[in-house]
Protein backbone atom coordinates (compact mmCIF):
# COMPACT_ATOMS: atom_id res chain seq x y z
CA UNK A 1 0.00 0.00 0.00
CA UNK A 2 1.33 3.40 -1.11
CA UNK A 3 0.47 6.29 1.99
CA UNK A 4 -0.89 9.64 0.08
CA UNK A 5 2.01 11.52 -0.24
CA UNK A 6 3.84 14.13 2.66
CA UNK A 7 6.98 16.49 3.06
CA UNK A 8 8.91 14.90 4.88
CA UNK A 9 11.77 16.20 7.65
CA UNK A 10 14.29 14.34 9.69
CA UNK A 11 15.73 17.50 12.22
CA UNK A 12 19.02 16.86 13.86
CA UNK A 13 17.82 18.95 17.29
CA UNK A 14 14.57 19.81 19.22
CA UNK A 15 15.13 23.16 18.07
CA UNK A 16 14.71 22.28 14.04
CA UNK A 17 11.63 20.17 15.18
CA UNK A 18 9.51 23.11 17.13
CA UNK A 19 10.65 25.10 13.49
CA UNK A 20 8.63 22.66 11.43
CA UNK A 21 6.27 21.46 13.61
CA UNK A 22 5.30 25.54 14.17
CA UNK A 23 4.82 25.77 9.92
CA UNK A 24 2.62 22.63 9.92
CA UNK A 25 0.83 23.03 13.12
CA UNK A 26 -1.65 20.19 13.58
CA UNK A 27 -1.01 19.44 9.71
CA UNK A 28 2.16 17.95 10.96
CA UNK A 29 2.86 14.47 12.69
CA UNK A 30 5.80 13.19 14.83
CA UNK A 31 7.23 10.26 13.66
CA UNK A 32 9.10 7.99 16.17
CA UNK A 33 9.24 4.29 15.99
CA UNK A 34 5.99 4.50 13.59
CA UNK A 35 4.64 1.27 13.92
CA UNK A 36 0.77 2.51 14.73
CA UNK A 37 1.37 5.63 12.60
CA UNK A 38 2.64 4.52 9.33
CA UNK A 39 -0.09 1.51 9.50
CA UNK A 40 -2.65 4.37 9.80
CA UNK A 41 -0.94 6.77 7.28
CA UNK A 42 -1.24 3.33 4.84
CA UNK A 43 -4.22 2.76 5.56
CA UNK A 44 -5.23 6.49 4.78
CA UNK A 45 -6.76 6.67 8.33
CA UNK A 46 -4.36 9.80 8.25
CA UNK A 47 -2.88 11.94 5.75
CA UNK A 48 -0.59 14.74 7.38
CA UNK A 49 0.99 17.14 5.30
CA UNK A 50 4.22 16.49 6.80
CA UNK A 51 6.04 13.75 9.01
CA UNK A 52 8.66 15.06 11.26
CA UNK A 53 10.84 12.07 11.94
CA UNK A 54 12.95 12.52 14.76
CA UNK A 55 14.91 9.40 15.02
CA UNK A 56 17.62 11.33 14.53
CA UNK A 57 17.46 13.98 17.37
CA UNK A 58 20.20 12.83 20.08
CA UNK A 59 19.71 12.49 23.74
CA UNK A 60 15.94 11.18 23.19
CA UNK A 61 16.67 7.22 23.77
CA UNK A 62 17.36 6.89 27.47
CA UNK A 63 15.49 5.58 29.97
CA UNK A 64 16.94 6.32 33.21
CA UNK A 65 15.95 7.43 37.09
CA UNK A 66 16.38 10.72 38.60
CA UNK A 67 18.22 11.45 41.99
CA UNK A 68 14.30 11.53 43.75
CA UNK A 69 13.55 8.10 42.03
CA UNK A 70 11.22 8.75 39.36
CA UNK A 71 11.71 7.17 36.37
CA UNK A 72 11.69 8.74 32.92
CA UNK A 73 11.66 7.14 29.87
CA UNK A 74 12.92 9.33 26.83
CA UNK A 75 10.59 9.57 23.63
CA UNK A 76 12.87 7.44 21.39
CA UNK A 77 13.43 4.43 24.16
CA UNK A 78 12.34 1.60 22.46
CA UNK A 79 10.03 -0.99 23.84
CA UNK A 80 12.88 -3.76 22.58
CA UNK A 81 15.42 -1.37 25.50
CA UNK A 82 12.65 -1.47 28.17
CA UNK A 83 12.16 -5.47 27.23
CA UNK A 84 16.07 -6.29 27.74
CA UNK A 85 16.80 -3.42 30.74
CA UNK A 86 18.46 -4.23 34.37
CA UNK A 87 17.10 -1.01 36.02
CA UNK A 88 13.48 -2.29 35.15
CA UNK A 89 13.98 -5.94 35.96
CA UNK A 90 15.62 -4.57 39.64
CA UNK A 91 13.14 -2.03 40.44
CA UNK A 92 10.09 -1.75 37.95
CA UNK A 93 8.52 -5.18 37.63
CA UNK A 94 5.02 -4.07 36.36
CA UNK A 95 6.91 -1.92 33.55
CA UNK A 96 9.47 -5.31 32.98
CA UNK A 97 6.49 -7.20 32.85
CA UNK A 98 4.55 -4.98 30.37
CA UNK A 99 7.69 -4.88 27.74
CA UNK A 100 7.79 -8.31 26.12
CA UNK A 101 3.97 -8.23 25.63
CA UNK A 102 4.16 -5.49 23.95
CA UNK A 103 3.08 -6.48 20.03
CA UNK A 104 6.12 -8.91 18.24
CA UNK A 105 9.93 -8.67 18.23
CA UNK A 106 9.62 -6.76 15.07
CA UNK A 107 7.35 -3.80 16.64
CA UNK A 108 9.52 -4.11 20.02
CA UNK A 109 12.39 -3.05 18.11
CA UNK A 110 11.15 -0.01 16.57
CA UNK A 111 7.70 1.28 18.39
CA UNK A 112 8.47 3.38 21.74
CA UNK A 113 6.93 3.70 24.80
CA UNK A 114 5.90 7.86 24.45
CA UNK A 115 4.43 6.74 21.01
CA UNK A 116 2.48 4.00 22.00
CA UNK A 117 0.68 6.42 24.48
CA UNK A 118 0.33 9.41 22.14
CA UNK A 119 -0.93 7.03 19.84
CA UNK A 120 -3.96 6.84 22.67
CA UNK A 121 -5.41 3.18 21.31
CA UNK A 122 -8.33 2.09 23.68
CA UNK A 123 -6.28 -1.40 23.00
CA UNK A 124 -2.82 -0.18 23.96
CA UNK A 125 -1.13 -2.15 26.86
CA UNK A 126 1.34 1.27 28.46
CA UNK A 127 -1.47 3.58 28.89
CA UNK A 128 -2.77 1.19 31.35
CA UNK A 129 0.78 0.60 32.75
CA UNK A 130 0.80 4.43 32.90
CA UNK A 131 -2.27 5.06 34.72
CA UNK A 132 -1.54 2.26 36.91
CA UNK A 133 2.03 3.84 38.33
CA UNK A 134 0.30 7.25 38.50
CA UNK A 135 2.36 8.42 35.52
CA UNK A 136 2.78 11.98 33.00
CA UNK A 137 3.43 12.43 30.22
CA UNK A 138 5.83 15.55 29.56
CA UNK A 139 5.07 17.63 26.77
CA UNK A 140 7.70 20.45 25.65
CA UNK A 141 6.78 23.28 23.74
CA UNK A 142 8.54 25.71 21.29
CA UNK A 143 10.33 27.42 23.73
CA UNK A 144 11.66 25.03 25.62
CA UNK A 145 9.10 24.83 28.38
CA UNK A 146 7.78 21.50 30.09
CA UNK A 147 4.18 20.27 31.00
CA UNK A 148 3.48 17.71 32.58
CA UNK A 149 0.20 16.03 31.97
CA UNK A 150 -1.09 12.64 33.95
CA UNK A 151 -2.00 10.37 31.45
CA UNK A 152 -5.47 9.80 33.64
CA UNK A 153 -5.88 13.54 31.49
CA UNK A 154 -3.58 13.01 28.42
CA UNK A 155 -5.74 10.10 27.09
CA UNK A 156 -9.03 11.64 26.73
CA UNK A 157 -10.74 9.39 24.40
CA UNK A 158 -10.21 7.01 21.45
CA UNK A 159 -6.64 7.80 19.36
CA UNK A 160 -6.74 11.26 21.06
CA UNK A 161 -4.24 12.83 23.69
CA UNK A 162 -4.13 16.62 24.91
CA UNK A 163 -0.99 17.55 23.65
CA UNK A 164 -1.55 21.08 21.89
CA UNK A 165 -0.56 21.49 18.16
CA UNK A 166 2.78 23.38 18.96
CA UNK A 167 3.74 20.54 21.56
CA UNK A 168 6.01 17.51 21.67
CA UNK A 169 5.76 14.56 24.09
CA UNK A 170 9.74 14.29 25.20
CA UNK A 171 9.60 11.55 27.73
CA UNK A 172 7.33 9.74 29.67
CA UNK A 173 7.63 10.12 33.67
CA UNK A 174 7.13 7.80 36.21
CA UNK A 175 7.17 8.96 39.97
CA UNK A 176 8.85 7.86 42.51
CA UNK A 177 7.23 5.01 44.81
CA UNK A 178 6.06 5.31 48.81
CA UNK A 179 7.91 1.80 49.86
CA UNK A 180 8.65 -0.69 47.47
CA UNK A 181 7.11 -1.14 44.33
CA UNK A 182 5.41 -5.03 43.61
CA UNK A 183 2.83 -5.66 40.69
CA UNK A 184 2.65 -7.05 37.37
CA UNK A 185 1.00 -6.71 33.69
CA UNK A 186 -1.09 -9.85 32.90
CA UNK A 187 -2.37 -10.14 29.11
CA UNK A 188 -4.40 -12.69 27.18
CA UNK A 189 -4.31 -12.55 23.52
CA UNK A 190 -4.98 -14.97 20.84
CA UNK A 191 -1.96 -15.36 19.65
CA UNK A 192 1.21 -13.03 19.58
CA UNK A 193 0.58 -9.53 18.35
CA UNK A 194 -3.04 -9.55 18.93
CA UNK A 195 -4.34 -6.72 20.84
CA UNK A 196 -4.87 -7.51 24.39
CA UNK A 197 -8.38 -9.56 25.11
CA UNK A 198 -7.95 -8.51 28.48
CA UNK A 199 -4.90 -7.14 30.13
CA UNK A 200 -4.41 -6.05 33.47
CA UNK A 201 -2.10 -3.67 35.00
CA UNK A 202 -1.28 -4.16 38.92
CA UNK A 203 1.03 -1.83 40.81
CA UNK A 204 1.55 -1.82 44.44
CA UNK A 205 3.47 0.20 46.60
CA UNK A 206 4.45 -1.64 49.82
CA UNK A 207 5.93 -1.37 53.30
CA UNK A 208 6.08 -4.71 54.24
CA UNK A 209 2.75 -6.41 53.66
CA UNK A 210 1.10 -3.23 53.68
CA UNK A 211 -0.31 -1.56 50.68
CA UNK A 212 0.47 2.55 50.50
CA UNK A 213 -0.59 2.88 47.31
CA UNK A 214 -2.11 0.45 44.74
CA UNK A 215 -2.80 0.96 41.05
CA UNK A 216 -5.01 -0.71 39.17
CA UNK A 217 -5.77 -0.97 35.16
CA UNK A 218 -7.37 -2.32 32.40
CA UNK A 219 -6.63 -3.19 28.75
CA UNK A 220 -8.82 -3.96 26.18
CA UNK A 221 -12.34 -3.74 27.84
CA UNK A 222 -14.20 -0.92 26.89
CA UNK A 223 -13.85 2.34 25.02
CA UNK A 224 -10.43 3.53 26.84
CA UNK A 225 -7.96 1.96 29.03
CA UNK A 226 -9.76 1.85 32.53
CA UNK A 227 -8.30 3.02 35.88
CA UNK A 228 -10.17 0.98 38.40
CA UNK A 229 -10.13 3.37 40.83
CA UNK A 230 -12.31 2.26 43.53
CA UNK A 231 -10.38 -1.26 44.07
CA UNK A 232 -7.02 0.83 44.22
CA UNK A 233 -8.74 2.76 47.18
CA UNK A 234 -9.89 -0.58 48.45
CA UNK A 235 -6.27 -1.56 48.90
CA UNK A 236 -4.99 1.05 50.22
CA UNK A 237 -3.88 1.05 53.79
CA UNK A 238 -4.60 -2.67 53.80
CA UNK A 239 -2.56 -5.71 53.70
CA UNK A 240 -3.19 -8.28 51.32
CA UNK A 241 -5.43 -11.18 52.22
CA UNK A 242 -8.01 -13.44 50.22
CA UNK A 243 -11.02 -11.12 51.60
CA UNK A 244 -8.98 -7.67 50.61
CA UNK A 245 -7.98 -9.59 47.23
CA UNK A 246 -11.54 -10.85 46.50
CA UNK A 247 -12.65 -7.05 47.17
CA UNK A 248 -10.58 -5.54 45.01
CA UNK A 249 -10.70 -8.03 42.20
CA UNK A 250 -14.69 -7.72 42.05
CA UNK A 251 -14.18 -4.13 42.06
CA UNK A 252 -11.85 -4.32 39.27
CA UNK A 253 -14.53 -6.52 37.40
CA UNK A 254 -17.14 -3.79 38.05
CA UNK A 255 -15.18 -1.50 36.56
CA UNK A 256 -14.86 -3.25 33.48
CA UNK A 257 -17.29 -2.37 30.00
CA UNK A 258 -16.27 -5.23 28.08
CA UNK A 259 -18.28 -6.14 25.03
CA UNK A 260 -18.61 -8.99 22.98
CA UNK A 261 -16.69 -9.57 20.53
CA UNK A 262 -14.61 -11.61 18.00
CA UNK A 263 -11.83 -12.17 21.56
CA UNK A 264 -14.53 -13.46 23.49
CA UNK A 265 -18.04 -12.31 24.91
CA UNK A 266 -18.35 -9.84 27.64
CA UNK A 267 -19.00 -12.08 30.51
CA UNK A 268 -15.80 -13.93 29.76
CA UNK A 269 -14.17 -10.92 29.58
CA UNK A 270 -15.51 -9.29 32.70
CA UNK A 271 -14.29 -13.00 34.85
CA UNK A 272 -10.71 -13.06 33.32
CA UNK A 273 -10.35 -9.85 34.56
CA UNK A 274 -11.68 -11.37 38.11
CA UNK A 275 -9.45 -14.17 37.61
CA UNK A 276 -6.51 -11.40 36.91
CA UNK A 277 -6.33 -9.22 39.76
CA UNK A 278 -6.73 -11.93 41.91
CA UNK A 279 -3.87 -13.65 40.47
CA UNK A 280 -1.58 -10.94 40.26
CA UNK A 281 -2.22 -10.01 43.79
CA UNK A 282 -2.22 -13.56 45.27
CA UNK A 283 1.57 -14.06 43.65
CA UNK A 284 1.93 -10.86 45.33
CA UNK A 285 1.14 -12.68 48.66
CA UNK A 286 2.33 -16.41 47.48
CA UNK A 287 -1.06 -17.47 47.39
CA UNK A 288 -2.45 -19.90 45.12
CA UNK A 289 -5.76 -18.29 42.95
CA UNK B 1 7.22 15.58 -6.44
CA UNK B 2 9.36 15.64 -3.32
CA UNK B 3 12.64 13.26 -3.35
CA UNK B 4 15.50 12.74 -0.85
CA UNK B 5 18.41 11.33 -1.45
CA UNK B 6 19.72 8.45 0.66
CA UNK B 7 22.61 6.74 1.38
CA UNK B 8 21.96 3.27 2.31
CA UNK B 9 24.57 -0.01 2.56
CA UNK B 10 22.18 -2.87 1.52
CA UNK B 11 24.09 -6.14 1.89
CA UNK B 12 27.36 -4.64 1.83
CA UNK B 13 26.99 -2.03 -0.96
CA UNK B 14 26.14 1.15 -0.87
CA UNK B 15 23.03 2.79 -3.03
CA UNK B 16 22.51 6.04 -3.11
CA UNK B 17 18.90 6.46 -4.85
CA UNK B 18 16.61 9.32 -4.67
CA UNK B 19 13.30 8.29 -3.35
CA UNK B 20 9.72 10.11 -2.36
CA UNK B 21 9.08 9.96 1.27
CA UNK B 22 6.00 7.98 1.03
CA UNK B 23 7.99 4.43 -0.08
CA UNK B 24 8.04 2.28 2.17
CA UNK B 25 11.49 0.09 2.51
CA UNK B 26 9.74 -2.93 1.40
CA UNK B 27 8.76 -1.58 -1.92
CA UNK B 28 12.29 0.42 -2.06
CA UNK B 29 13.90 -2.94 -1.84
CA UNK B 30 11.98 -5.01 -4.07
CA UNK B 31 10.81 -2.30 -6.99
CA UNK B 32 13.79 0.25 -6.81
CA UNK B 33 16.66 -2.30 -6.02
CA UNK B 34 15.13 -5.05 -7.72
CA UNK B 35 15.76 -7.50 -4.11
CA UNK B 36 12.74 -9.71 -4.63
CA UNK B 37 13.42 -11.86 -2.16
CA UNK B 38 12.10 -9.62 0.74
CA UNK B 39 8.09 -10.69 0.13
CA UNK B 40 5.03 -8.36 1.25
CA UNK B 41 2.34 -10.25 2.99
CA UNK B 42 -0.34 -8.85 5.05
CA UNK B 43 1.21 -5.31 4.55
CA UNK B 44 -0.66 -4.35 7.80
CA UNK B 45 2.32 -4.70 10.19
CA UNK B 46 0.88 -8.60 10.95
CA UNK B 47 2.78 -10.99 9.40
CA UNK B 48 6.70 -10.09 9.31
CA UNK B 49 7.24 -11.71 5.57
CA UNK B 50 9.10 -8.57 4.91
CA UNK B 51 11.20 -8.30 7.66
CA UNK B 52 14.72 -7.18 7.05
CA UNK B 53 17.70 -6.42 9.05
CA UNK B 54 18.28 -2.55 9.40
CA UNK B 55 21.77 -2.08 11.65
CA UNK B 56 21.47 -5.57 12.76
CA UNK B 57 18.13 -5.25 14.23
CA UNK B 58 14.78 -7.41 12.80
CA UNK B 59 12.33 -4.95 11.58
CA UNK B 60 9.40 -4.82 9.21
CA UNK B 61 10.24 -3.37 6.08
CA UNK B 62 6.47 -2.13 5.25
CA UNK B 63 6.50 -0.58 8.24
CA UNK B 64 9.30 1.89 7.49
CA UNK B 65 10.20 4.87 5.07
CA UNK B 66 12.80 4.20 2.70
CA UNK B 67 13.65 7.46 3.60
CA UNK B 68 13.94 6.52 7.61
CA UNK B 69 17.30 4.26 6.37
CA UNK B 70 19.23 6.99 5.32
CA UNK B 71 22.82 6.16 6.59
CA UNK B 72 21.88 2.65 8.17
CA UNK B 73 22.66 -0.75 6.84
CA UNK B 74 20.39 -3.11 5.77
CA UNK B 75 20.25 -6.85 5.06
CA UNK B 76 18.05 -9.17 3.00
CA UNK B 77 17.84 -12.87 2.39
CA UNK B 78 19.96 -11.83 -0.85
CA UNK B 79 22.84 -11.11 1.58
CA UNK B 80 22.53 -13.86 3.84
CA UNK B 81 24.29 -16.42 1.94
CA UNK B 82 26.80 -16.53 -1.17
CA UNK B 83 26.31 -17.78 -4.05
CA UNK B 84 28.51 -20.49 -3.42
CA UNK B 85 27.36 -21.30 -0.53
CA UNK B 86 23.80 -21.80 1.42
CA UNK B 87 23.99 -19.93 5.17
CA UNK B 88 23.51 -22.30 7.67
CA UNK B 89 20.34 -20.93 8.57
CA UNK B 90 19.29 -21.71 4.70
CA UNK B 91 21.34 -24.98 5.32
CA UNK B 92 18.72 -25.83 8.56
CA UNK B 93 15.36 -24.74 6.34
CA UNK B 94 16.41 -27.31 3.53
CA UNK B 95 17.82 -30.17 5.44
CA UNK B 96 14.71 -30.20 8.27
CA UNK B 97 11.85 -29.10 6.01
CA UNK B 98 11.30 -25.43 7.24
CA UNK B 99 9.17 -24.69 4.41
CA UNK B 100 6.38 -25.27 2.62
CA UNK B 101 4.89 -22.76 0.34
CA UNK B 102 7.81 -20.53 1.24
CA UNK B 103 6.33 -17.29 1.03
CA UNK B 104 7.35 -16.60 4.75
CA UNK B 105 10.61 -18.13 4.49
CA UNK B 106 12.62 -14.88 3.79
CA UNK B 107 11.20 -13.16 6.70
CA UNK B 108 11.58 -16.09 9.05
CA UNK B 109 14.98 -16.61 7.88
CA UNK B 110 16.03 -13.02 9.25
CA UNK B 111 14.43 -13.37 12.29
CA UNK B 112 16.67 -16.23 13.00
CA UNK B 113 19.84 -14.84 12.14
CA UNK B 114 18.58 -11.56 13.92
CA UNK B 115 18.08 -14.09 17.47
CA UNK B 116 20.98 -16.30 16.70
CA UNK B 117 23.69 -13.59 16.84
CA UNK B 118 21.94 -12.66 20.16
CA UNK B 119 21.66 -15.93 21.37
CA UNK B 120 23.84 -18.35 19.52
CA UNK B 121 22.44 -21.52 22.41
CA UNK B 122 18.97 -21.00 22.41
CA UNK B 123 16.33 -23.13 23.62
CA UNK B 124 12.93 -24.52 21.89
CA UNK B 125 10.93 -21.95 23.95
CA UNK B 126 13.81 -19.14 22.55
CA UNK B 127 13.55 -20.04 18.90
CA UNK B 128 9.49 -19.69 19.62
CA UNK B 129 9.67 -16.63 21.26
CA UNK B 130 12.23 -15.32 18.57
CA UNK B 131 9.78 -15.82 15.87
CA UNK B 132 6.53 -15.16 17.38
CA UNK B 133 6.42 -12.17 15.30
CA UNK B 134 6.42 -14.28 12.11
CA UNK B 135 3.66 -15.94 11.02
CA UNK B 136 3.35 -19.21 8.39
CA UNK B 137 0.26 -19.63 7.11
CA UNK B 138 1.12 -23.71 5.84
CA UNK B 139 1.46 -23.20 9.80
CA UNK B 140 4.81 -25.20 9.80
CA UNK B 141 6.17 -24.05 13.06
CA UNK B 142 7.78 -27.08 13.59
CA UNK B 143 9.86 -28.09 11.25
CA UNK B 144 10.68 -23.92 11.30
CA UNK B 145 12.15 -24.44 15.03
CA UNK B 146 13.43 -27.65 14.07
CA UNK B 147 15.86 -25.80 10.95
CA UNK B 148 16.56 -22.90 13.69
CA UNK B 149 17.78 -25.69 16.03
CA UNK B 150 19.60 -27.16 13.28
CA UNK B 151 21.09 -24.02 12.11
CA UNK B 152 22.22 -22.81 15.81
CA UNK B 153 23.92 -26.54 16.22
CA UNK B 154 25.76 -25.96 12.75
CA UNK B 155 27.13 -22.22 13.62
CA UNK B 156 28.27 -23.06 17.04
CA UNK B 157 30.11 -26.50 15.64
CA UNK B 158 31.35 -23.79 12.59
CA UNK B 159 32.78 -21.42 15.23
CA UNK B 160 34.75 -24.09 16.89
CA UNK B 161 36.12 -25.40 13.92
CA UNK B 162 37.11 -22.19 12.85
CA UNK B 163 38.61 -21.22 16.27
CA UNK B 164 40.65 -24.98 16.74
Amino acid sequence: MYPSRFHYEAPNSLEEAFGVLQMYGDEAKILAGGQSLIPLIKLRFSAPACIIDINNIPGLDYHEEDSDGSLNVGALCRHRTLERSPLLRSKHPTMSATAPLIADPMVRNRGTLVGSVCHADPQGDWASVMLALGGEIIAMNPDGKERAIPVSQFVVGPFQNTLQPNEIAVRAKIPPPRGTRAGSYLKLERRVGDFATVGLAVALEMSGGTVNRAGIALTGVGPNNIQCTAAEQSLAGKTLNSSTIDQAARLSAEAAQPKNDVRGSAEYKRHIVYTFVTRALANRVGMAA
Amino acid sequence: MEERRINVVVNGEMKSVDVEPRILLAHFLREILGLTGTHIGCDTTNCGVCTVLVDGLPMKSCTMFAVMVDGKEVQTVEGLGLDSELHPIQQGFREEHGLQCGFCTPGMMMASKALLMENPNPTEEDVRWGLSGNLCRCTGYQNIVKAVLWAAEKLRSDAATFSR
